[in-house]
Protein backbone atom coordinates (compact mmCIF):
# COMPACT_ATOMS: atom_id res chain seq x y z
CA UNK A 1 0.00 0.00 0.00
CA UNK A 2 1.81 3.22 -0.86
CA UNK A 3 -1.01 5.64 0.33
CA UNK A 4 -3.15 5.75 3.05
CA UNK A 5 -5.39 8.51 2.17
CA UNK A 6 -6.49 9.88 -1.59
CA UNK A 7 -6.85 13.42 -0.81
CA UNK A 8 -8.32 15.12 -4.73
CA UNK A 9 -9.52 18.47 -4.07
CA UNK A 10 -10.27 18.98 -7.79
CA UNK A 11 -12.17 15.57 -8.39
CA UNK A 12 -13.91 16.36 -4.84
CA UNK A 13 -12.70 13.19 -3.99
CA UNK A 14 -11.50 11.81 -0.28
CA UNK A 15 -10.77 8.44 0.50
CA UNK A 16 -9.31 6.24 3.41
CA UNK A 17 -7.62 3.21 3.07
CA UNK A 18 -9.30 0.59 5.08
CA UNK A 19 -5.87 -1.06 6.16
CA UNK A 20 -5.86 1.40 8.83
CA UNK A 21 -8.61 0.17 10.87
CA UNK A 22 -7.11 -3.16 10.71
CA UNK A 23 -3.53 -3.63 10.30
CA UNK A 24 -1.56 -4.51 13.41
CA UNK A 25 1.42 -2.55 12.21
CA UNK A 26 -0.22 0.40 11.78
CA UNK A 27 -1.13 0.63 15.36
CA UNK A 28 2.23 0.38 16.15
CA UNK A 29 2.58 2.89 14.44
CA UNK A 30 -0.33 5.13 15.92
CA UNK A 31 1.22 4.19 19.15
CA UNK A 32 4.84 5.61 18.13
CA UNK A 33 3.68 8.68 15.98
CA UNK A 34 0.33 9.51 17.68
CA UNK A 35 -0.02 8.80 21.23
CA UNK A 36 3.56 9.26 22.65
CA UNK A 37 3.75 12.48 20.89
CA UNK A 38 0.61 13.87 21.09
CA UNK A 39 -1.77 15.82 23.91
CA UNK A 40 -3.72 13.15 25.73
CA UNK A 41 -6.51 14.06 28.03
CA UNK A 42 -5.86 12.47 31.43
CA UNK A 43 -8.93 13.97 33.43
CA UNK A 44 -10.58 16.99 34.87
CA UNK A 45 -9.15 18.93 38.00
CA UNK A 46 -12.37 18.40 40.05
CA UNK A 47 -11.82 15.29 39.91
CA UNK A 48 -8.95 15.70 42.34
CA UNK A 49 -9.92 18.93 43.99
CA UNK A 50 -8.27 18.38 47.69
CA UNK A 51 -5.04 17.88 48.53
CA UNK A 52 -3.75 14.24 48.52
CA UNK A 53 -6.93 13.02 46.29
CA UNK A 54 -6.25 10.89 43.62
CA UNK A 55 -7.39 8.79 40.94
CA UNK A 56 -6.10 5.85 38.95
CA UNK A 57 -5.72 6.53 35.05
CA UNK A 58 -5.14 4.69 32.13
CA UNK A 59 -3.87 7.23 29.46
CA UNK A 60 -1.94 6.17 26.44
CA UNK A 61 -1.94 2.95 27.37
CA UNK A 62 -0.08 4.21 30.62
CA UNK A 63 -1.10 3.22 34.24
CA UNK A 64 -1.21 6.91 36.24
CA UNK A 65 -1.69 7.94 39.15
CA UNK A 66 -3.24 11.35 38.80
CA UNK A 67 -2.61 12.63 42.15
CA UNK A 68 -3.04 16.32 43.88
CA UNK A 69 -0.17 16.41 45.59
CA UNK A 70 0.60 18.18 48.84
CA UNK A 71 2.44 20.62 47.63
CA UNK A 72 -0.92 21.52 45.47
CA UNK A 73 0.40 20.84 42.17
CA UNK A 74 -1.33 18.41 40.57
CA UNK A 75 0.72 15.30 39.09
CA UNK A 76 0.49 11.98 36.90
CA UNK A 77 2.84 9.75 38.63
CA UNK A 78 3.64 6.39 36.58
CA UNK A 79 1.84 3.85 38.68
CA UNK A 80 4.64 1.43 38.91
CA UNK A 81 7.09 0.68 42.11
CA UNK A 82 10.83 2.05 40.95
CA UNK A 83 12.07 -1.00 42.51
CA UNK A 84 10.79 -4.25 40.80
CA UNK A 85 7.63 -2.42 39.52
CA UNK A 86 4.89 -3.50 40.86
CA UNK A 87 1.55 -1.76 40.46
CA UNK A 88 2.23 0.70 44.02
CA UNK A 89 -1.61 1.92 44.09
CA UNK A 90 -4.21 -0.67 43.61
CA UNK A 91 -7.16 1.89 44.86
CA UNK A 92 -9.20 2.85 41.75
CA UNK A 93 -9.53 6.53 43.80
CA UNK A 94 -9.44 7.94 47.28
CA UNK A 95 -7.03 10.52 49.42
CA UNK A 96 -4.16 9.59 50.86
CA UNK A 97 -0.26 11.44 51.75
CA UNK A 98 1.96 8.21 51.20
CA UNK A 99 1.51 5.11 48.77
CA UNK A 100 2.97 2.42 49.58
CA UNK A 101 3.90 -0.58 47.37
CA UNK A 102 2.86 -3.80 49.20
CA UNK A 103 5.71 -6.15 47.87
CA UNK A 104 8.48 -5.16 49.61
CA UNK A 105 6.91 -1.99 51.56
CA UNK A 106 8.78 1.03 49.91
CA UNK A 107 6.40 3.97 50.53
CA UNK A 108 6.31 7.24 48.40
CA UNK A 109 4.76 10.54 49.04
CA UNK A 110 1.90 11.73 46.99
CA UNK A 111 4.42 13.94 44.71
CA UNK A 112 6.41 10.42 44.24
CA UNK A 113 8.96 10.92 46.50
CA UNK A 114 10.49 7.76 48.53
CA UNK A 115 9.92 8.07 51.98
CA UNK A 116 10.53 4.83 53.49
CA UNK A 117 12.42 1.36 53.11
CA UNK A 118 12.60 -1.62 55.29
CA UNK A 119 16.54 -2.45 55.30
CA UNK A 120 17.98 0.24 54.54
CA UNK A 121 21.19 -0.84 56.08
CA UNK A 122 21.39 -3.01 52.68
CA UNK A 123 21.67 -0.21 50.42
CA UNK A 124 24.35 2.89 49.82
CA UNK A 125 23.76 5.80 51.69
CA UNK A 126 23.26 7.94 48.20
CA UNK A 127 20.76 5.48 47.19
CA UNK A 128 18.45 7.76 45.97
CA UNK A 129 20.53 10.95 45.67
CA UNK A 130 19.51 11.14 41.98
CA UNK A 131 15.75 10.96 42.75
CA UNK A 132 15.67 7.86 40.29
CA UNK A 133 13.95 5.69 43.15
CA UNK A 134 11.27 8.18 43.49
CA UNK A 135 8.25 7.27 41.43
CA UNK A 136 8.56 8.86 38.55
CA UNK A 137 6.01 11.67 37.47
CA UNK A 138 5.17 12.34 33.90
CA UNK A 139 7.14 15.62 32.98
CA UNK A 140 4.24 17.37 31.00
CA UNK A 141 1.28 17.63 32.31
CA UNK A 142 -1.03 20.96 31.45
CA UNK A 143 -4.32 22.51 31.96
CA UNK A 144 -6.63 24.56 30.11
CA UNK A 145 -9.65 25.53 32.12
CA UNK A 146 -10.10 22.31 33.77
CA UNK A 147 -9.05 19.98 30.93
CA UNK A 148 -5.78 18.10 32.00
CA UNK A 149 -3.42 16.79 29.48
CA UNK A 150 -0.55 14.59 29.51
CA UNK A 151 2.06 14.43 26.87
CA UNK A 152 4.62 11.70 26.95
CA UNK A 153 7.07 13.54 24.31
CA UNK A 154 9.36 16.01 26.55
CA UNK A 155 9.92 18.02 23.73
CA UNK A 156 5.95 18.55 22.71
CA UNK A 157 4.78 22.35 21.88
CA UNK A 158 2.14 23.64 24.88
CA UNK A 159 -0.95 22.34 25.21
CA UNK A 160 -1.79 25.73 24.70
CA UNK A 161 -0.30 26.26 21.12
CA UNK A 162 -1.89 22.69 20.44
CA UNK A 163 -4.83 23.44 21.30
CA UNK A 164 -5.28 26.05 19.23
CA UNK A 165 -7.90 27.64 17.60
CA UNK A 166 -9.83 24.89 19.41
CA UNK A 167 -9.84 26.65 22.41
CA UNK A 168 -12.48 29.20 21.36
CA UNK A 169 -14.75 26.13 21.24
CA UNK A 170 -13.63 25.01 24.68
CA UNK A 171 -14.36 28.31 26.00
CA UNK A 172 -17.61 28.36 24.76
CA UNK A 173 -18.63 25.29 26.33
CA UNK A 174 -16.79 26.15 29.85
CA UNK A 175 -18.32 30.12 29.36
CA UNK A 176 -21.89 28.61 30.46
CA UNK A 177 -21.14 28.31 33.60
CA UNK A 178 -19.93 31.29 36.01
CA UNK A 179 -17.89 29.11 38.23
CA UNK A 180 -16.40 26.89 35.88
CA UNK A 181 -17.80 23.13 35.08
CA UNK A 182 -17.14 20.20 37.12
CA UNK A 183 -16.63 16.79 36.58
CA UNK A 184 -19.24 14.55 37.60
CA UNK A 185 -18.79 11.42 39.86
CA UNK A 186 -19.43 7.79 37.58
CA UNK A 187 -17.22 8.14 35.27
CA UNK A 188 -18.40 5.43 32.37
CA UNK A 189 -15.65 2.85 31.19
CA UNK A 190 -16.88 0.98 28.58
CA UNK A 191 -15.63 -0.11 25.08
CA UNK A 192 -16.38 -0.93 21.89
CA UNK A 193 -15.02 -3.91 19.66
CA UNK A 194 -14.40 -1.39 16.87
CA UNK A 195 -11.19 0.60 15.38
CA UNK A 196 -10.59 3.72 18.01
CA UNK A 197 -10.67 5.92 15.46
CA UNK A 198 -14.17 5.13 13.92
CA UNK A 199 -14.90 6.81 17.65
CA UNK A 200 -13.11 9.84 17.10
CA UNK A 201 -15.21 10.14 13.87
CA UNK A 202 -18.65 9.09 15.18
CA UNK A 203 -18.18 11.81 17.57
CA UNK A 204 -18.32 14.66 15.31
CA UNK A 205 -20.35 13.06 12.29
CA UNK A 206 -24.01 14.90 12.19
CA UNK A 207 -24.86 13.01 8.61
CA UNK A 208 -25.44 9.87 10.53
CA UNK A 209 -27.91 11.64 13.37
CA UNK A 210 -31.07 10.89 11.55
CA UNK A 211 -30.83 7.37 9.97
CA UNK A 212 -28.83 6.10 12.88
CA UNK A 213 -30.89 7.56 15.86
CA UNK A 214 -34.28 7.56 14.28
CA UNK A 215 -35.85 5.94 17.53
CA UNK A 216 -34.73 8.70 20.08
CA UNK A 217 -35.74 11.52 17.27
CA UNK A 218 -39.43 9.93 17.09
CA UNK A 219 -39.29 10.17 20.94
CA UNK A 220 -38.53 13.86 20.56
CA UNK A 221 -41.40 14.25 18.71
CA UNK A 222 -43.75 12.33 20.63
CA UNK A 223 -42.64 14.22 23.84
CA UNK A 224 -43.45 17.72 21.71
CA UNK A 225 -46.19 17.76 19.44
CA UNK A 226 -44.84 21.33 18.47
CA UNK A 227 -41.86 20.09 17.36
CA UNK A 228 -42.66 19.21 13.42
CA UNK A 229 -39.50 18.69 11.74
CA UNK A 230 -36.31 17.93 13.48
CA UNK A 231 -33.65 20.28 11.96
CA UNK A 232 -29.88 19.51 12.73
CA UNK A 233 -28.74 23.44 11.04
CA UNK A 234 -25.42 24.14 11.27
CA UNK A 235 -21.37 24.35 9.98
CA UNK A 236 -18.44 21.62 10.23
CA UNK A 237 -15.14 23.32 11.08
CA UNK A 238 -11.88 22.46 10.87
CA UNK A 239 -9.38 23.43 13.39
CA UNK A 240 -5.66 23.51 13.84
CA UNK A 241 -3.30 20.53 14.30
CA UNK A 242 -6.08 18.18 13.58
CA UNK A 243 -8.74 19.36 15.60
CA UNK A 244 -12.60 19.85 13.99
CA UNK A 245 -15.81 21.04 15.24
CA UNK A 246 -19.59 20.98 13.96
CA UNK A 247 -21.74 23.88 15.45
CA UNK A 248 -25.38 23.65 15.03
CA UNK A 249 -29.31 23.57 16.34
CA UNK A 250 -31.04 21.15 17.27
CA UNK A 251 -34.43 20.10 18.43
CA UNK A 252 -33.20 18.39 21.76
CA UNK A 253 -32.87 20.93 25.45
CA UNK A 254 -30.09 22.42 26.80
CA UNK A 255 -29.33 22.98 29.94
CA UNK A 256 -28.07 25.99 29.55
CA UNK A 257 -30.63 27.60 28.51
CA UNK A 258 -32.81 26.04 25.80
CA UNK A 259 -35.92 24.21 27.59
CA UNK A 260 -37.81 21.29 26.52
CA UNK A 261 -40.67 19.23 27.30
CA UNK A 262 -39.62 16.59 29.24
CA UNK A 263 -38.35 18.89 32.24
CA UNK A 264 -41.07 20.69 34.82
CA UNK A 265 -42.58 24.06 33.25
CA UNK A 266 -41.24 25.93 36.24
CA UNK A 267 -37.69 25.74 34.15
CA UNK A 268 -38.97 28.01 31.70
CA UNK A 269 -38.28 30.94 33.76
CA UNK A 270 -35.33 29.87 35.10
CA UNK A 271 -33.94 29.23 31.17
CA UNK A 272 -34.59 32.57 30.52
CA UNK A 273 -32.91 34.01 33.49
CA UNK A 274 -29.96 32.16 32.65
CA UNK A 275 -29.96 33.76 29.25
CA UNK A 276 -30.18 37.03 30.55
CA UNK A 277 -27.22 36.98 32.71
CA UNK A 278 -24.89 34.97 29.85
CA UNK A 279 -26.21 38.46 27.56
CA UNK A 280 -25.17 40.27 30.56
CA UNK A 281 -21.82 38.87 30.88
CA UNK A 282 -20.82 38.25 26.92
CA UNK A 283 -23.01 40.05 25.13
CA UNK A 284 -26.19 39.03 23.19
CA UNK A 285 -24.38 37.19 19.94
CA UNK A 286 -22.09 34.61 22.15
CA UNK A 287 -25.10 34.57 24.83
CA UNK A 288 -26.94 33.06 22.09
CA UNK A 289 -24.40 30.82 20.94
CA UNK A 290 -23.26 29.55 23.93
CA UNK A 291 -27.16 28.66 24.92
CA UNK A 292 -28.70 27.56 21.42
CA UNK A 293 -26.09 26.09 19.56
CA UNK A 294 -24.84 22.64 19.99
CA UNK A 295 -21.02 21.58 19.80
CA UNK A 296 -19.01 18.18 19.20
CA UNK A 297 -15.35 18.70 19.62
CA UNK A 298 -12.55 16.33 18.62
CA UNK A 299 -9.65 16.94 19.95
CA UNK A 300 -7.19 15.01 17.91
CA UNK A 301 -6.48 12.31 18.38
CA UNK A 302 -8.86 10.92 20.79
CA UNK A 303 -10.65 12.88 23.10
CA UNK A 304 -14.22 14.28 22.63
CA UNK A 305 -15.99 17.22 23.67
CA UNK A 306 -19.80 17.25 23.13
CA UNK A 307 -21.74 20.09 24.33
CA UNK A 308 -25.18 18.67 23.42
CA UNK A 309 -27.90 17.98 25.46
CA UNK A 310 -25.62 18.14 28.32
CA UNK A 311 -21.74 18.14 28.00
CA UNK A 312 -19.56 15.09 27.69
CA UNK A 313 -16.09 14.29 27.17
CA UNK A 314 -14.70 11.25 25.87
CA UNK A 315 -11.43 9.76 25.50
CA UNK A 316 -10.67 6.37 24.33
CA UNK A 317 -7.19 4.19 23.36
CA UNK A 318 -6.80 1.24 21.22
CA UNK A 319 -5.66 -2.06 22.78
CA UNK A 320 -6.02 -3.73 19.77
CA UNK A 321 -6.57 -2.54 15.88
CA UNK A 322 -10.52 -3.87 16.57
CA UNK A 323 -10.98 -2.94 20.16
CA UNK A 324 -10.88 0.66 22.08
CA UNK A 325 -11.46 1.33 25.64
CA UNK A 326 -13.31 4.39 26.22
CA UNK A 327 -13.70 6.32 29.26
CA UNK A 328 -17.12 9.10 29.34
CA UNK A 329 -17.42 11.56 31.60
CA UNK A 330 -20.66 13.92 32.33
CA UNK A 331 -19.42 17.90 32.88
CA UNK A 332 -21.65 20.02 34.58
CA UNK A 333 -21.22 23.65 35.93
CA UNK A 334 -19.73 23.83 39.45
CA UNK A 335 -22.54 24.58 42.19
CA UNK A 336 -25.36 23.90 40.10
CA UNK A 337 -28.84 23.85 41.60
CA UNK A 338 -29.78 20.34 42.52
CA UNK A 339 -33.08 20.41 40.44
CA UNK A 340 -31.45 21.17 37.47
CA UNK A 341 -28.62 19.06 37.77
CA UNK A 342 -31.43 16.15 37.56
CA UNK A 343 -32.85 17.78 34.76
CA UNK A 344 -29.51 17.48 33.11
CA UNK A 345 -28.51 14.26 34.19
CA UNK A 346 -31.77 13.02 32.49
CA UNK A 347 -31.12 14.49 29.43
CA UNK A 348 -28.01 13.27 29.09
CA UNK A 349 -28.99 9.96 29.92
CA UNK A 350 -31.92 9.89 27.23
CA UNK A 351 -29.20 10.24 24.72
CA UNK A 352 -25.75 9.40 26.07
CA UNK A 353 -23.82 6.85 27.41
CA UNK A 354 -24.01 2.88 27.35
CA UNK A 355 -27.14 3.27 28.92
CA UNK A 356 -29.02 5.68 26.66
CA UNK A 357 -31.53 5.66 23.55
CA UNK A 358 -28.31 6.45 21.13
CA UNK A 359 -24.76 5.79 22.42
CA UNK A 360 -25.47 1.89 22.15
CA UNK A 361 -26.50 2.28 18.40
CA UNK A 362 -23.56 4.07 18.07
CA UNK A 363 -21.67 1.72 19.16
CA UNK A 364 -23.24 -0.73 16.88
CA UNK A 365 -22.97 1.08 13.85
CA UNK A 366 -18.87 0.98 14.58
CA UNK A 367 -18.62 -2.87 15.08
CA UNK A 368 -20.30 -3.20 12.27
CA UNK A 369 -18.03 -1.06 10.16
CA UNK A 370 -15.41 -3.08 11.93
CA UNK A 371 -16.45 -6.57 11.38
CA UNK A 372 -16.77 -5.87 7.76
CA UNK A 373 -13.71 -4.71 7.12
CA UNK A 374 -12.98 -8.36 6.88
CA UNK A 375 -13.44 -7.40 3.68
CA UNK A 376 -10.73 -5.54 3.38
CA UNK A 377 -8.05 -7.33 0.89
CA UNK A 378 -11.10 -6.55 -1.99
CA UNK A 379 -13.22 -3.44 -0.93
CA UNK A 380 -10.41 -0.85 0.23
CA UNK A 381 -11.40 2.46 0.63
CA UNK A 382 -14.19 4.24 3.10
CA UNK A 383 -15.58 7.66 1.52
CA UNK A 384 -15.32 11.19 3.66
CA UNK A 385 -16.12 12.76 0.76
CA UNK A 386 -19.19 15.02 1.93
CA UNK A 387 -19.03 18.73 1.65
CA UNK A 388 -16.17 18.85 -1.14
CA UNK A 389 -18.60 19.68 -3.61
CA UNK A 390 -18.97 23.08 -1.74
CA UNK A 391 -16.04 24.42 -0.87
CA UNK A 392 -14.11 23.59 2.79
CA UNK A 393 -14.77 27.05 4.07
CA UNK A 394 -18.91 26.24 3.50
CA UNK A 395 -18.95 22.85 5.24
CA UNK A 396 -22.41 22.07 6.48
CA UNK A 397 -22.53 20.51 10.25
CA UNK A 398 -24.12 17.68 7.95
CA UNK A 399 -20.16 17.76 5.84
CA UNK A 400 -17.36 16.02 7.12
CA UNK A 401 -14.86 18.44 6.67
CA UNK A 402 -14.22 18.12 10.41
CA UNK A 403 -13.66 14.66 9.55
CA UNK A 404 -10.78 15.43 6.41
CA UNK A 405 -9.12 17.60 8.86
CA UNK A 406 -8.54 14.61 11.35
CA UNK A 407 -7.30 12.40 8.34
CA UNK A 408 -5.22 14.97 7.20
CA UNK A 409 -3.14 15.50 9.95
CA UNK A 410 -3.32 11.75 10.35
CA UNK A 411 -1.79 11.55 7.28
CA UNK A 412 1.11 13.74 7.64
CA UNK A 413 1.91 11.95 11.09
CA UNK A 414 2.41 8.18 9.50
CA UNK A 415 2.68 9.01 6.31
CA UNK A 416 6.20 11.20 7.19
CA UNK A 417 7.02 8.10 9.69
CA UNK A 418 7.05 5.48 6.33
CA UNK A 419 8.49 8.02 4.45
CA UNK A 420 11.29 8.01 7.02
CA UNK A 421 11.56 4.62 7.32
CA UNK A 422 11.78 3.94 3.25
CA UNK A 423 14.58 6.20 3.13
CA UNK A 424 16.51 4.38 5.53
CA UNK A 425 15.98 1.18 3.56
CA UNK B 1 -54.20 -13.07 46.08
CA UNK B 2 -54.84 -10.96 49.27
CA UNK B 3 -51.57 -9.32 51.72
CA UNK B 4 -52.11 -12.61 54.12
CA UNK B 5 -52.24 -14.85 51.47
CA UNK B 6 -48.88 -14.07 49.52
CA UNK B 7 -46.50 -16.54 49.94
CA UNK B 8 -42.19 -16.31 49.40
CA UNK B 9 -43.20 -18.63 46.44
CA UNK B 10 -45.72 -16.11 44.87
CA UNK B 11 -42.94 -14.01 44.69
CA UNK B 12 -40.32 -16.03 43.45
CA UNK B 13 -42.52 -17.04 40.82
CA UNK B 14 -43.14 -13.29 40.00
CA UNK B 15 -39.09 -13.15 39.32
CA UNK B 16 -39.24 -16.07 37.26
CA UNK B 17 -41.86 -14.34 34.86
CA UNK B 18 -40.47 -11.01 34.67
CA UNK B 19 -36.89 -12.79 33.47
CA UNK B 20 -39.22 -15.02 31.20
CA UNK B 21 -40.98 -12.64 29.59
CA UNK B 22 -37.90 -10.44 28.99
CA UNK B 23 -36.46 -13.16 27.57
CA UNK B 24 -39.07 -13.76 25.05
CA UNK B 25 -38.94 -9.70 24.06
CA UNK B 26 -41.77 -8.99 25.43
CA UNK B 27 -41.05 -5.83 26.18
CA UNK B 28 -44.44 -3.85 26.41
CA UNK B 29 -45.84 -6.68 28.82
CA UNK B 30 -42.14 -6.24 30.68
CA UNK B 31 -43.46 -2.28 31.16
CA UNK B 32 -47.23 -3.30 32.28
CA UNK B 33 -45.41 -4.84 35.35
CA UNK B 34 -44.69 -1.87 36.56
CA UNK B 35 -46.95 1.25 39.02
CA UNK B 36 -47.63 4.33 37.57
CA UNK B 37 -44.55 6.39 40.18
CA UNK B 38 -42.19 2.99 39.07
CA UNK B 39 -37.95 4.01 38.80
CA UNK B 40 -35.98 1.80 37.26
CA UNK B 41 -32.73 2.39 37.48
CA UNK B 42 -28.30 1.51 37.19
CA UNK B 43 -26.59 3.18 39.29
CA UNK B 44 -22.79 3.76 38.73
CA UNK B 45 -20.32 0.42 39.06
CA UNK B 46 -18.96 0.47 42.31
CA UNK B 47 -21.26 3.20 43.84
CA UNK B 48 -25.14 1.51 44.45
CA UNK B 49 -26.12 4.18 46.74
CA UNK B 50 -24.63 7.42 44.36
CA UNK B 51 -26.47 10.61 44.65
CA UNK B 52 -27.80 10.98 41.50
CA UNK B 53 -27.27 14.82 41.58
CA UNK B 54 -23.45 14.19 42.18
CA UNK B 55 -22.51 10.83 39.93
CA UNK B 56 -24.09 9.89 36.53
CA UNK B 57 -26.38 6.48 36.65
CA UNK B 58 -26.44 4.44 33.40
CA UNK B 59 -29.67 4.56 33.72
CA UNK B 60 -31.90 6.54 35.67
CA UNK B 61 -35.68 5.78 34.22
CA UNK B 62 -38.72 7.24 35.57
CA UNK B 63 -42.22 5.32 34.23
CA UNK B 64 -42.64 7.09 31.09
CA UNK B 65 -38.66 6.69 30.50
CA UNK B 66 -39.23 3.00 31.05
CA UNK B 67 -42.14 2.55 28.73
CA UNK B 68 -40.06 4.69 26.34
CA UNK B 69 -37.17 2.09 26.77
CA UNK B 70 -39.15 -0.95 26.14
CA UNK B 71 -41.09 0.22 22.92
CA UNK B 72 -37.72 1.46 21.65
CA UNK B 73 -36.07 -1.88 21.88
CA UNK B 74 -39.14 -2.68 19.69
CA UNK B 75 -38.28 -1.77 16.73
CA UNK B 76 -36.52 -2.00 13.57
CA UNK B 77 -34.08 1.03 14.37
CA UNK B 78 -33.05 0.27 17.67
CA UNK B 79 -30.24 -0.80 15.52
CA UNK B 80 -28.16 -2.38 18.58
CA UNK B 81 -31.09 -5.02 19.11
CA UNK B 82 -32.10 -5.56 15.54
CA UNK B 83 -31.93 -8.26 14.76
CA UNK B 84 -32.61 -9.32 18.81
CA UNK B 85 -29.91 -10.46 20.68
CA UNK B 86 -30.39 -13.70 22.15
CA UNK B 87 -30.77 -13.67 25.92
CA UNK B 88 -30.72 -16.20 28.99
CA UNK B 89 -31.14 -14.31 32.08
CA UNK B 90 -31.16 -16.52 35.71
CA UNK B 91 -32.13 -15.11 39.18
CA UNK B 92 -31.01 -16.52 41.84
CA UNK B 93 -29.84 -16.16 45.89
CA UNK B 94 -33.20 -14.38 46.44
CA UNK B 95 -34.11 -13.07 50.12
CA UNK B 96 -37.96 -11.83 50.62
CA UNK B 97 -38.34 -9.64 53.18
CA UNK B 98 -41.48 -7.85 54.30
CA UNK B 99 -43.56 -10.05 53.04
CA UNK B 100 -46.56 -9.14 55.49
CA UNK B 101 -46.28 -5.20 54.35
CA UNK B 102 -47.75 -3.20 51.74
CA UNK B 103 -44.24 -3.04 50.07
CA UNK B 104 -42.37 -5.97 49.60
CA UNK B 105 -38.99 -5.66 49.36
CA UNK B 106 -36.76 -8.34 47.06
CA UNK B 107 -33.16 -8.49 46.59
CA UNK B 108 -31.43 -11.32 44.44
CA UNK B 109 -28.36 -11.73 42.30
CA UNK B 110 -28.83 -12.49 38.21
CA UNK B 111 -26.78 -13.47 35.61
CA UNK B 112 -27.54 -12.29 31.81
CA UNK B 113 -26.00 -13.32 29.18
CA UNK B 114 -26.52 -11.92 26.04
CA UNK B 115 -25.32 -13.23 22.78
CA UNK B 116 -25.11 -11.60 19.31
CA UNK B 117 -22.89 -11.76 16.12
CA UNK B 118 -21.42 -15.07 17.76
CA UNK B 119 -20.30 -13.03 20.65
CA UNK B 120 -21.64 -13.97 24.56
CA UNK B 121 -21.76 -11.03 27.13
CA UNK B 122 -22.28 -11.52 30.66
CA UNK B 123 -23.81 -9.42 32.52
CA UNK B 124 -23.99 -10.38 36.73
CA UNK B 125 -25.06 -8.65 39.36
CA UNK B 126 -27.65 -7.87 42.50
CA UNK B 127 -31.34 -6.94 41.50
CA UNK B 128 -33.25 -5.08 44.85
CA UNK B 129 -37.04 -4.55 44.21
CA UNK B 130 -40.05 -2.83 45.70
CA UNK B 131 -43.48 -4.73 45.30
CA UNK B 132 -46.56 -4.03 45.85
CA UNK B 133 -49.98 -5.54 45.62
CA UNK B 134 -51.92 -4.16 42.52
CA UNK B 135 -55.24 -5.10 41.11
CA UNK B 136 -54.55 -8.81 42.74
CA UNK B 137 -51.07 -9.12 41.84
CA UNK B 138 -47.66 -7.92 41.91
CA UNK B 139 -46.76 -4.60 40.50
CA UNK B 140 -42.72 -2.86 40.74
CA UNK B 141 -42.55 -0.03 42.62
CA UNK B 142 -38.47 0.24 42.02
CA UNK B 143 -36.22 -1.75 40.35
CA UNK B 144 -32.73 -1.21 40.84
CA UNK B 145 -29.83 -3.09 38.68
CA UNK B 146 -26.43 -2.97 40.68
CA UNK B 147 -24.01 -4.16 38.51
CA UNK B 148 -21.02 -6.47 39.94
CA UNK B 149 -18.25 -5.62 37.51
CA UNK B 150 -15.25 -3.41 37.22
CA UNK B 151 -16.43 -1.99 34.47
CA UNK B 152 -18.55 -2.35 31.24
CA UNK B 153 -15.87 -3.81 28.80
CA UNK B 154 -15.99 -5.88 27.29
CA UNK B 155 -19.47 -5.41 27.12
CA UNK B 156 -19.71 -1.75 26.00
CA UNK B 157 -23.06 -1.03 26.18
CA UNK B 158 -26.35 -1.62 28.56
CA UNK B 159 -28.56 -2.11 25.26
CA UNK B 160 -30.97 -4.78 27.02
CA UNK B 161 -33.47 -4.21 29.82
CA UNK B 162 -31.08 -5.49 32.50
S1 LIG C 1 8.37 -3.85 43.99
FE1 LIG C 1 7.63 -2.24 45.19
S2 LIG C 1 8.77 -2.45 47.02
FE2 LIG C 1 9.56 -4.00 45.78
FE1 LIG D 1 -24.47 8.90 17.08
Amino acid sequence: MDQIIRDNTEKHEFLVHRSVFSDKEILARERAEIFNKCWLFIGHETEIPELGDYKRKKVGGRNLLFVHSQDGEIRALYNTCPHRGALVCRENEGNSRVFRCFYHAWSFKNDGELVGMPGKDGFPEDFNDEGTKNMKAVNRIENYRGFMFVNFDENAISLDEYLGNAKEYIDLVVDQSENGLEALGGVQEYSVRANWKLLAENSVDLYHGMPTHKTYFDIKQAQDPNLKRVKLEGKGIELDNGHGVIEYVAPWGRPVAQWTPIWDEKFKADMEEMKVKLADRFGEERADRIANYNRNIVIFPNLVINDIMAVTARTFYPTSPGYMEVSGYSLAPKGENEKHRLARNNNFLEFLGPGGFATPDDNEALELCQEAYNNNQEVEWNDISKGMVRGEGNALATDEVQMRNFWRQYNTRIQESLEKEAALK
Amino acid sequence: MTVTTVTRQDVVDFLYREAKILDEWQLNEWAALFTDDATYTVPPLGDPNADATKSLYYVHDNRARLQERAERLLKKEAHVEYPHSTTTRNVHNIIVSNLDSDVITVECNFTTHRTKREVVDTFIGRNEYEIVLENNGFAIKSKKVILNLDSLRPHGKISLIL
